[in-house]
Parts: C-alpha cells; sequence; structure tokens
C-alpha cells in the first residue's frame, strides 16, 4: 500500500496500482469471461498512450469536432447574486454534443477503432453518455448499441431520439430498477457474448479496472484546460472546485489536474433526492457503505445482505447506486469534500442560473451550483470558485416542467 | 473429508462422471427448494449449486436473473438459505456447493461466511465475479473451513491465469463454455475435448462443464469429455414453468432422473 497514506510525497496523480487499485477501492471483480478482454483493452489502453499518430489524431478531433477547449467563463451575474466568491463556470455544456461526455466516449471509440473493433455498445443514464458514443461511433464508423433503462427512456425522449437519428439502436432495459445499473448489467451482459468484435464504451469512472482510469484520463483534459484558463484570467489557481458526482467522470476530470496543489479546495455534489432515506436518494458517501458493484470496490447503496439498493434522483445522471472507485479513495483519504444536494435544491439552481445568466443547465449540474449557491456567499470576493458545467439542461426541460410552476409574473 | 473431494473421489474409481444442477435459492419459495434439494439428490445428483440470489446477477442470463429477482421478492437472504442448508443437512449427505456472487460475501465478511456456511453444512462456494487473483483472503478462510473453493476458467482464459486459477479451486474446476450453440455438436464437442485435455496439462483436479446444457443428449455428450455436467438453466426454466405447486420439486426430479441417466455413462 505504499503512497496511499495521505501525508506520503508520492502525488495522488499517479493512481491507480498495477491491480487497479485506488488505495482499498477498485480492482477487478468480474466474471472470468471477462478477464480477458479487460487485459486486452488495458494492453491497447497503454500503447496508445505511447502512439504520437493516436494521440494527434485525439487532439485533432478534441479541437475541430468536439469544440476544445471549452471557454471558462466568468458567470457576473450569479456571482453578484451571491454576494461572495467569484464563480467560474467551466462550460462543457458547449462541448460538442452538450456535455463532457464525448470526451470519453471519442476517445474510447478511437480505441475501438484501433483495437480492430468493429460494434460499440455503452449504457445510458440521462441519455448524454448514449448521445456521446452514438456520435463518435457515427463519425468513426461503428456499429453503435445502446443500453438504457425503461424509466430513463421515459424521462429522457428527446436524448433517446438523437441517438437513433444518430443511427444507433437503443434496447431497453426492463429489468431490476430500469436505471443505470441496470443498463450496465445488461451492457455487461452483451460484452461477454460479443467481446470478439465489440467494445464495451463504458461512459464513468466506474467498473473494472481499467475503465476507471481510461476514463479519467480522457476527462482530465477538463482541467488541464481550467489550469491554463484561470491563471490567464485570475493569474492565480481557484480556491475551490465544485463539480456533480454521479459515476464521478465529471468531477475526476475537473480535480485530477489539481489532487496534489493543497491550496485547492474540491467539492464533490452528490444527489440527495427527496429525503436521506434509502431508495429516496443517491448519496453513496452519505448513507452508503463499502461494497463492490460492477467490478469496483466502492461505496454502495447496499442492505444489510450487500443486495444493491434502489436509488432516486430528479437527474438520471446522478441516479446510481455506487461512485467511481478514484472518488471512494479521495473522500476516505479527505483530500475531496463530497456534500449533496436535494432535488427541489438543484431546480432551484437550474432556474436561477438560467435568469441570471440565459444558461440552462443539466439538472446533474445544477446539484454543483446549488452547493455553489451556498458556498459562495460564506466566502470572501478575492476568493475563486470554479464549478463544472458538465452539460446542458435542454434535455432536462420536460422533466423540470413536471416540478417547476411558472410564477404569477411569468403568465402570459 | 468434505463431501464434494469425496464424491468426485468415489465417481472417479467408478468411472462415472458427476451431474451438477443449479438451482436458485428460494424460487419459487425457500421451502419449495428443501423439497427440490431433496429430489435432485434423489434423483441421483452429485453435487447441488445452490445460488444465493444476488440483486445484480451480471454473469447470469435472463432465466437465472429473472430467478433470483423472484427469490429476493419472496424474502430470500444469505441467513435464510443458510437455515435451509441446515435443514436439508438433517435429510441427506448430498454435496451442496452455494454459488453466488462477491458483494454479500464481501458485506457479510469472508470469516464470518467461512464459518457459517461450514456450520450449516454446506461444503463449498462459488462467488461468480471473484478472480482468483483477488481471492486470497478468501481462499484462506475458506481453507481453514474445510469448504473447497470453485473457480471459474473460460474458453479466454490464458495459460499464465490458468494455472493461478487452478490452483486456488479445489473440489473442481469450472469450465464455463460460451460454445453452446445449437446444430453444432460436433464442433462444439472437439472443442470441448482439447479446453479440458488444456485445463489437465495443468491440474489433476476434476474439470466440470457448464454452457448451456439443457437435454439428455447433450449432457451424454459431455460426460464422455469431462469429470463433471453442470446444468442450470433448464432446470430453473422448468422450476419457472411448475412455479409453487406441490409437484414441482417430483417433476424437477424426473427430469435431473433423466439427464442422469443420459450423463453417468462414460462414451
Amino acid at each position: 500500500m505504499s503512497g496511499f497514506d495521505s501525508s506520503s510525497e508520492t502525488s495522488r496523480r499517479h493512481w491507480p496500482d498495477a491491480r487497479g487499485r485506488y488505495g482499498a477501492f477498485g480492482g477487478r471483480f468480474v466474471p472470468e469471461t471477462l478477464m480477458y478482454a479487460l487485459d486486452e483493452l488495458e494492453r491497447a489502453y497503454r500503447e496508445s498512450q505511447s502512439d504520437p499518430v493516436f494521440q494527434a489524431a485525439l487532439a485533432d478531433y478534441q479541437k475541430h469536432y468536439t469544440g476544445r477547449p471549452t471557454p471558462l467563463y466568468f458567470a457576473r451575474r450569479f456571482t453578484e447574486h451571491l454576494g461572495g466568491a467569484k464563480v467560474y463556470f467551466k462550460r462543457e455544456d458547449l462541448a460538442h454534443t452538450g456535455a463532457h461526455k464525448i470526451n470519453n466516449a471519442l476517445g474510447q471509440c478511437l480505441l475501438a477503432k484501433r483495437m480492430g473493433k468493429r460494434r460499440v455498445i455503452a449504457e445510458t443514464g440521462a441519455g448524454q453518455h448514449g448521445v456521446a458514443t452514438a456520435t463518435a461511433a457515427a463519425l468513426l464508423g461503428l456499429d453503435c448499441d445502446v443500453y438504457m433503462g425503461t424509466e430513463d427512456i421515459e424521462r429522457q425522449k428527446l436524448n433517446v431520439f438523437r441517438m437513433r437519428l444518430l443511427g444507433a439502436r437503443v434496447i431497453s432495459v426492463d429489468s431490476g430498477s430500469k436505471t443505470l445499473k441496470d443498463a450496465i448489467n445488461e451492457a455487461l451482459r452483451d460484452w461477454v457474448a460479443s467481446v470478439g468484435d465489440t467494445h464495451y464504451v463504458l461512459g464513468t469512472v466506474h467498473g473494472p479496472h481499467p475503465f476507471p482510469m481510461i476514463c479519467r484520463d480522457f476527462q482530465s483534459v477538463i482541467g488541464r484546460e481550467a489550469r491554463e484558463q484561470i491563471l490567464d484570467m485570475e493569474g492565480c489557481l481557484p480556491d475551490v472546485l465544485i463539480a456533480c458526482v454521479g459515476g464521478g467522470s465529471n468531477a475526476i476530470g475537473l480535480f485530477h489536474e489539481f489532487l496534489d496543489e493543497a491550496d485547492v479546495a474540491m467539492i464533490g455534489v452528490e444527489a440527495g433526492g427527496t429525503a436521506l432515506t434509502p431508495g429516496m436518494h443517491a448519496a453513496r458517501f452519505a448513507g452508503g457503505a463499502f461494497g463492490m458493484l460492477h467490478g469496483a470496490l466502492s461505496y454502495v447503496l447496499q442492505d444489510e445482505y450487500g443486495q444493491i439498493g434502489d436509488t432516486h434522483s430528479v437527474s438520471a445522471g446522478l441516479d446510481y447506486a455506487s461512485v467511481g472507485p478514484e472518488h471512494a479513495w479521495l473522500f476516505q483519504s479527505g483530500r475531496v469534500q463530497y456534500v449533496y444536494a436535494m432535488d427541489q435544491e438543484a431546480l432551484d439552481a437550474f432556474q436561477l442560473c438560467s435568469r441570471l445568466e440565459g444558461i440552462l443547465p443539466a439538472l446533474e449540474s445544477a446539484h454543483a451550483l446549488a452547493h455553489t449557491t451556498k458556498l459562495a456567499p460564506m466566502l470572501p470576493r478575492d476568493k475563486v470558485i470554479i464549478v463544472n458545467m458538465s452539460g446542458r439542461g435542454d434535455k432536462d426541460v420536460q422533466q423540470a416542467m413536471r416540478f417547476i410552476l411558472p410564477e404569477e409574473g411569468d403568465q402570459p | 473429508m468434505n463431501r464434494i473431494i469425496q464424491r468426485f473421489a468415489e465417481l472417479k474409481a467408478r468411472g462415472e462422471t458427476a451431474f451438477i444442477p443449479y438451482i436458485t435459492g428460494g424460487d419459487p419459495t425457500l421451502a419449495r427448494t428443501e423439497e427440490i434439494i431433496l429430489a435432485l439428490a434423489e434423483a441421483g445428483s452429485d453435487v447441488i449449486e445452490l445460488g444465493v440470489p444476488f440483486s445484480d446477477p451480471v454473469g447470469d442470463g435472463p432465466v437465472i436473473a429473472e430467478a433470483a429477482l423472484r427469490a429476493l421478492n419472496g424474502g430470500a437472504t444469505l441467513d435464510r438459505i443458510l437455515e435451509l442448508v441446515a435443514r436439508v443437512r438433517r435429510r441427506t449427505e448430498v454435496p451442496i456447493l452455494l454459488f453466488t456472487y462477491y458483494n454479500p460475501v464481501l458485506v457479510y465478511g469472508a470469516p464470518r461466511f467461512a464459518r457459517d456456511v461450514a456450520a450449516a453444512g454446506a461444503d463449498g462456494a462459488l462467488c461468480v465475479d471473484l478472480p482468483a487473483e483477488e481471492a486470497d483472503e478468501y481462499k484462506a478462510t475458506l481453507d481453514a473451513a474445510g469448504l473447497c473453493t470453485v473457480f471459474l476458467v473460460a474458453p479466454t482464459t490464458t495459460e499464465e491465469r490458468l494455472d493461478r486459477i487452478v490452483a486456488k479451486c479445489s473440489g473442481f474446476v469450472y469450465y464455463v463454455s460460451r460454445l453452446g450453440v445449437t446444430g453444432a455438436r460436433e464442433d462444439l464437442a472437439a472443442d470441448l475435448r482439447e479446453a479440458v485435455a488444456r485445463i489437465k496439462r495443468h491440474t489433476d483436479k476434476p474439470v466440470a462443464v457448464g454452457f448451456g446444457i439443457s437435454t439428455p443428449e447433450q449432457a451424454a455428450a459431455v460426460a464422455g469429455l469431462a469429470d463433471g455436467v453442470i446444468v442450470g438453466s433448464a432446470i430453473v426454466r422448468l422450476i419457472a414453468q411448475l412455479g409453487d405447486t406441490p409437484e414441482t420439486a417430483e417433476k424437477v426430479g424426473e427430469f435431473a432422473a433423466m439427464l442422469v441417466a443420459a450423463g453417468k455413462r462414460r462414451e
């Protein structure tokens, strides 16, 4: 366990270890039929990292196709309204397809091509990762099947149609809780049987090693850009980073670059749902315990027998019973603070940001904004917060309409 | 001596193949599972694979995944399944292997799991999603309790990993083949013969095969090639069709007897 001690001089940025562990978390817990595929993937990924042709292709697509770097935006009216620290938004909502998910999907689809696979599969909750994978598959000429829970299909009809327009097949999953975790189960079952010609584009920093590492590496472009941008705009590093945490890919993408900067505080915001009682939320660090789901040791919402619990969140993208193993390690070591925002708080922040900044945030990102509205007023005006605007909220408009009643003044 | 090891030794001496049915504990009910185990034992089963249901069984197809859900909805827990094993053990000496996923064992605690499984009278365990590389503590605690530890080998398992896996197996090695498509029996037999031979080059432990064997003809074909024949989904599907009736156990026993009759013969 060398390097796990939080006081060690070893960088936090060099994890995982050879077994895919982040301290006591992570690893590779899958049926034997998948072990070879994971070994093959890890080998191919490590080769691609030192291949200048692959890296150049990735950089080219990021710049000319995704539209990177995404802006770092000073949210002036949001800041003035809160009356405290300066709030910047890292605008991943402006990346092609409208969320950070494209960073990982594009990287993994390029990897799939390099490995000679003709087909990719993906799971999706909010639909953003499904759309991103369908997009990258269309771009690169790969067949694409996306697994999605029937409850999420109902909540995210727009994204379902987008995926179909992009040529992907959306396969509805009617088992279990009919949400993200069940979609992952089905994608894993597909992959067990199809591994010869198929790559599984897992959409977050969870799952068996090497997925959490690969996804993090493709997402950490967010933090690298943000560092350069804030140094340019403020002449200093940020004081606080805030991001929502479902599986945790947008958060790790922003945080990773700064993990060794002791003066940069980091806050991950989970979904508090409607109440912190089992089945009503997805706050794994508040209500979960050590366990193993989908191939990785982490914090898991589960019962006393290790059966996985039901979850709830107004945002499909945060509605998951476990959390990326690197987050579990960052939580345990105290490097990152994890809090939660309730459904209603997120909906309030969703409206506030829309009105003050003309930016409709994804309901996932609205959880990060909700915590920002609590924290920023308590900090002096010379402090700097960067919030990861992980996705845009157009996909959530229908969902939001169910909860948000127009106020008097809004009536025509 | 452990019942699973002993049974394979006896079968080897007689030149017979083991018949190993899988059922999900608590499907359709815990009481019915008890009757089914007794019927399977009566029919000549050599080891019963008893599934401890898990909410997210990624290694199972829809038939067994749905059985797990039915069992959980009916209130099956690890505690209750161990009580069931203890009741069954008073009435039969048939070897019992618990078949589960890692999280329920992890949460229960491996040392406590080993102690309680042994106390209930089960003879070993298999965790589908616990690879041999991660199983040092688990293996040590089950060994100390006198329990067998079974691990899976797949067609894609490399030679290097095969060594590690068979070293961790006791009782038998579970070969899970994905080549079981209909109409390909000739090829299947050839592939399977080579696959079993490959494992045998690494170990002298018994090798049992499960690959979607659902008919007496398939059981007979595999029996000539391996030390054990595992039948899972076909039996679980039959239980689902029969439902919770007084005849369920008897009919499952009749089906098992046909498979045993076909599978016991060496080629």
